[in-house]
């Protein structure tokens, strides 16, 4: 079953290109996500309701900010650049996705249950719960896509970067999936701005 | 990691292939939907039934892909053992602090047992749609 195998046909600006040798997880960022992840930890262990509400307002605006941006500025601006451009752009952007993405989401929802658990708003009986429940589902929905699309395309154009002859319009259709998906959560990320805004509002 | 070249690079994955990563995704819906039901009735008790319908239905798919990947004949393993590696160990610490959390919240007995068990299908499923998504694109590796 499916051992079908195609010629790649790599694009004439990439077939000379030299092999570019670059980390798809950047070590050197390593430290600081174990220094935020341990800071994490520390801030659920302790229950110190400022820790929690810095994690959870710092990451979550930045994870909303940055999903914005990058699917309502930088995709439109990547569409409209040559392929060799965008290879050299995401060679340097990508890596950097890896870490930070994934860092900011675990930032802002493990602090932000441990906050609604703490504030109270995960009782039934709390007149926030309703706007809990949406948050859970606006979440689930984004990080199904981030996990089942936005990731897989990431890591995937990391490694066809890689390569010393890279598929050129492999890395344009996974590229679009990137962009797509981000600006997708992005908009998503403005329906959880409205609950959060008004669950911290009361 | 070092490709291997050959004179034509052969990719499996701009040909047909079995739905890995769209079994992988419904898998993820499922634990998804598990762990909103959960934390909607939390901290108060869980009616059980659906999360554990939830789970098994998500073991199974797991497992469909899994016997789905092993059939694939011309596949780059390396680079899915490489890259499903790494994946699995990230999302064994993410899963780890998520069982944390919920040992640290008081969630105990068959409550936690379910959630544990959703966690271990979500950290490896994901490995596997990582892996399956990076590896399909590769070019074969005749040395493994």
């Amino acid at each position: 079953m499916a051992s079908i195998a195609e010629p790649v046909h790599a694009p004439p600006a990439a077939r000379t290109a030299p092999a570019r040798d670059f980390q798809i997880v950047p070590l050197v960022g390593l430290p600081v996500v174990a220094v935020v992840i341990g800071g994490l930890i520390a801030a659920i262990a302790t229950n110190s309701l400022w820790a929690l509400d810095f994690y959870h307002v710092a990451g979550g605006g930045l994870w909303t900010a940055i999903d914005l941006f990058l699917g309502l500025i930088i995709g439109p601006i990547m569409g409209t650049m040559s392929i060799p451009a965008r290879v050299e752009f995401s060679t340097r952007l990508m890596p950097k996705m890896v870490l930070l993405m994934p860092t900011l989401v675990t930032m802002t929802l493990g602090s932000g249950f441990q906050l609604a658990r703490l504030l109270g708003n995960l009782s039934a009986n709390s007149p926030e719960h309703g706007w809990l429940v949406a948050s859970y589902i606006v979440v689930g929905v984004m990080a199904t896509i981030a996990l089942g699309l936005l990731e897989p395309a990431n890591i995937a154009v990391l490694f066809e970067l890689r390569k010393p002859q890279p598929n050129g319009p492999r890395i344009e259709r996974l590229m679009k999936v990137f962009i797509y998906t981000a600006g997708i959560t992005g908009l998503m990320q403005v329906a959880t701005l409205v609950i959060m805004t008004h669950v911290a509002a009361g | 990691m070092e490709a291997h070249e050959a004179q034509v690079q052969l990719v499996p994955g701009d040909g047909p292939l079995p739905p890995v990563q769209q079994i992988s995704i419904a898998v993820l819906v499922l634990i998804v939907i598990g762990g909103i039901y959960t934390a909607v009735h939390l901290p108060r008790h869980v009616p059980q039934g659906p999360t554990i319908a939830l789970l098994i239905a998500a073991a199974l798919l797991l497992a469909v892909n899994v016997a789905l990947l092993a059939r694939i004949e011309q596949f780059n393993w390396r680079v899915f053992r490489q890259v499903a590696g790494w994946v699995l160990l990230a999302y064994a610490v993410i899963a780890g602090m998520l069982e944390y959390v919920f040992v640290y919240d008081h969630t105990r007995g068959t409550q936690l047992l379910i959630l544990t068990l959703m966690l271990v299908v979500f950290a490896l499923d994901i490995p596997v749609l990582l892996g399956f998504s990076v590896a399909r694109f590769q070019a074969l590796d005749h040395s493994s």
